[in-house]
């Protein structure tokens, strides 16, 4: 007699590699919508959709690359995902427990494994606090380590991480230029050893030569300690040198979302293509397809019908013009999602 | 058109009195685009002011060079003649176009004052002019944007509108100081697209000054790259990204990313990068200002500071840069070679 056949068992140990494939943010018709217009007394119907029905994931150790204009919801989504706004509808599940819900108490544990990483270092950093008493803020809050020279170590260490010399925890930030102030608000985030890191624009205000110093920190962090970034920006050469996956953003949607490679080879949605059409490229002998848009982004308080770039889209249809497109993949298990009734699809 | 020799311009500030910019020269041909690139407090902004003489009074002066307009020379001009020089030869666009738009006063309103200011024309053909470079920045029903607020409309639209309030008296030289690092990459390319349109048809040269080698390299035909105050290099755009000759425009080359056409071969290797950060100009070294950071620094850089030098090749009579020839301010120049990944061999 043969026993009855089970499901197979979960494998009781996971393979590193496993657990490097696994999801660590979910997001789940995500949106955020504030509500505009309207008096002192009278409500308003009208909404201003800067986040609408996302569905993203982050891997453990991943860079997700978010890319999109100003205005596109990308900074919206970013603090969504750490609560540090409070999402209008949809889930976000953070290591499989949807944290949507939970209240700023509940949060407090999480706030140690999420951290972010601001655009701008000169107002992200108190100019009041030396270096040290900035990093060791964190430190203090969860008593990650005692006061004193167990502290002063910890902020030692995590300084030299980040390329900065431990003999300057005692100076302010305006002693730093803008490349070593960025590094202090990367060791602050890492202080308290996050899993995931929300960077937002964390090279835009920096000159060219300090970018390229960041993004290796970046990189070589992620190898050391397996952090994985939520990458905001609007440059395109840097996403795409430093992200595993990619998702567009236009007007609080997210459009299109692929690995890096598939993005940058074969871009289906046309606001992907116009993006990279319209990036200007360093090498004067290279002749590139430019896809040039008409007009301007529209308002998100009263998005266009339908899909929300038909007006500037060149390659509308009119179904473009009555329904939102789904977003899905064209070839099923591709995992290159796209929002759109006719993406560009190479035979 | 425009010859800039040994310009140089001084700041009064509290570590005493700082050269902004150091024997600056170069020249601009007609109807040509010179690109003038570095990165923050190189002087590429202080460059374009001193050529308008729109410097802070009492803190910015111009120490000693010459800027010579169609053979007019600007430095010694008197302020009311080179009133007439601004919108009339020379116009600027600037980057923030929000603080540069007067907001109590409509679009059309800046632009006819413009025309008025510089045009001996009457009050109804200035606003029919201001309606017609609206059309020609590409704003859609000029005949009723012309009397929008600067707050009513999107910053590339604000941006548009400051093109058309310097394009309207027809300038016979551009000084664009980031015109679009302020836009969106889509706008910025309408607008790049439209300021080398405008300039073809009215035949106008632009000094186009930014940080972004992307944008350098799509619209300009002749580099002047700046480090500290100071030219370090200069040459047509396509022999300045194949084979640079300073250290510090390699560096920048270097320290980009790869393009983003195409399949993405490097993904997540270490970028090159410049070490170090920009001196401070009130303790600039005895010799070359970017010795501390230069891979090929030897003794003599950090004894004395090279010239710039106009390097083999045609254009003996080139004596500044922008004619043609290639100029660099390094003892190494032969030195330097860009890494053969971006031979060209691949290229039709």
């Amino acid at each position: 007699m043969t026993e009855p056949t089970r499901a197979a068992a979960p494998t009781p140990a996971q393979k590193p590699e496993d657990d490097k494939r696994r999801t660590l943010v979910a997001t789940e018709h995500l949106s955020k919508y504030y509500p505009v217009g309207g008096g002192l007394f009278s409500r308003s119907d009208r909404l201003l959709r800067a986040v609408d029905d996302v569905n993203i994931r982050v891997r453990r150790g991943e860079t997700l690359g978010l890319v999109g204009e100003s205005g596109c919801g990308k900074s919206t989504l970013g603090r969504l995902l750490l609560r540090l706004l409070e999402p209008t509808y949809g889930r976000i599940v953070y290591d499989g427990k949807d944290i949507a819900p939970l209240g700023q108490a509940q949060l407090r544990p999480l706030r140690r494994k999420m951290q972010i990483i601001f655009q701008d270092p000169y107002s992200s950093l108190n100019p009041r606090m030396t270096v040290r008493e900035i990093v060791a803020e964190a430190i203090r809050i969860h008593s990650l380590a005692a006061r004193g020279t167990e502290e002063e170590g910890m902020v030692s260490d995590l300084l030299k991480k980040v390329g900065l010399r431990p003999e300057h925890m005692n100076r302010y930030p305006h002693e730093f230029s803008g490349g070593q102030r960025q590094r202090v608000g990367i060791a602050r985030a890492l202080a308290v050893q996050p899993e995931f890191i929300v960077c937002d624009e964390p090279i835009s205000a920096l000159d060219v030569s300090i970018q390229a110093q960041i993004v290796n920190l970046l990189l070589d962090l992620q190898d050391e300690l397996g952090v994985a970034f939520l990458f905001i920006s609007h440059d395109l050469k840097v996403v795409q040198h430093i992200s595993h996956r990619v998702a567009v953003m236009y007007l609080g949607h997210v459009v299109e979302q692929a690995s890096v490679e598939k993005l940058y080879a074969s871009p289906m949605h046309p606001y992907t293509r116009a993006l990279l059409g319209s990036s200007p490229v360093p090498d004067p002998e290279r002749k590139r397809l430019r896809v040039l848009l008409e007009g301007d982004v529209p308002s998100p308080i009263d998005p266009p019908p339908g899909c929300s770039f038909h007006p500037r889209c060149p390659r509308a249809i009119s179904q473009c013009k009555k329904e939102a497109p789904p977003f899905a993949e064209v070839h099923l298990g591709s995992g290159h999602k796209v929002a759109c009734w006719n993406p560009h699809v190479e035979e | 058109m425009l010859d800039v020799r040994g310009l140089t311009t001084t700041f009064e500030t509290q570590e005493g009195l700082l050269r902004a910019i150091d024997d600056v020269s170069f020249h601009v041909p007609e109807g040509k685009t010179l690109g003038i690139v570095g990165e923050s407090g190189c002087g590429k902004s202080v460059t374009a002011l001193s050529i308008l003489r729109l410097l802070p009074d009492g803190v910015g002066a111009i120490e000693k060079g010459s800027v010579m307009l169609s053979g007019k020379e600007l430095v010694t001009l008197p302020e009311r003649e080179m009133r007439d020089v601004r919108g009339n030869d020379i116009s600027m666009i600037f980057q923030e176009p929000m603080t540069s738009l007067n907001p109590v006063y409509t679009v059309g309103a800046q632009i006819e004052e413009a025309v008025a200011l510089h045009q001996n024309v009457s009050r109804k053909q200035a606003r029919a002019r201001a309606i017609e470079m609206l059309r020609l920045v590409g704003i859609h029903s000029p005949e009723e944007n012309v009397d929008a607020y600067p707050h009513q409309l999107s910053g590339g639209m604000r941006q548009r509108v400051m093109i058309a309030m310097a394009l309207a008296c027809e300038p016979r030289l551009l000084l664009a100081d980031e015109p679009t690092t302020a836009l969106d990459v889509t706008i910025q390319a309408q607008i790049l697209e439209l300021l080398q349109s405008l300039q073809t048809k009215l035949g106008m040269s632009t000094v186009l000054i930014t940080h972004d080698l992307g944008v350098v390299a799509e619209y300009t035909h002749h580099v002047v790259v700046m480090y500290a105050g100071r030219v370090v290099e200069s040459a047509p755009v396509k022999d300045l990204f194949r084979a640079p000759k300073h250290p510090y425009t390699l560096g920048l080359l270097e320290s980009l990313p790869v393009h983003v056409e195409g399949p993405t071969p490097t993904r997540r290797t270490r970028l090159r990068t410049i070490e170090g950060i920009v001196p401070d100009l009130a303790k600039l070294p005895p010799g070359c200002r970017f010795a501390e950071r230069c891979p090929l620094v030897i003794d003599r850089c950090r004894e004395s500071e090279p010239a710039l030098e106009r390097l083999a090749g045609d254009g003996e009579d080139d004596d500044i840069p922008g004619m043609g020839s290639r100029f660099s301010r390094c003892y190494r120049a032969a030195d330097v070679e860009r890494p053969s990944r971006f031979a060209r061999e691949d290229r039709t």
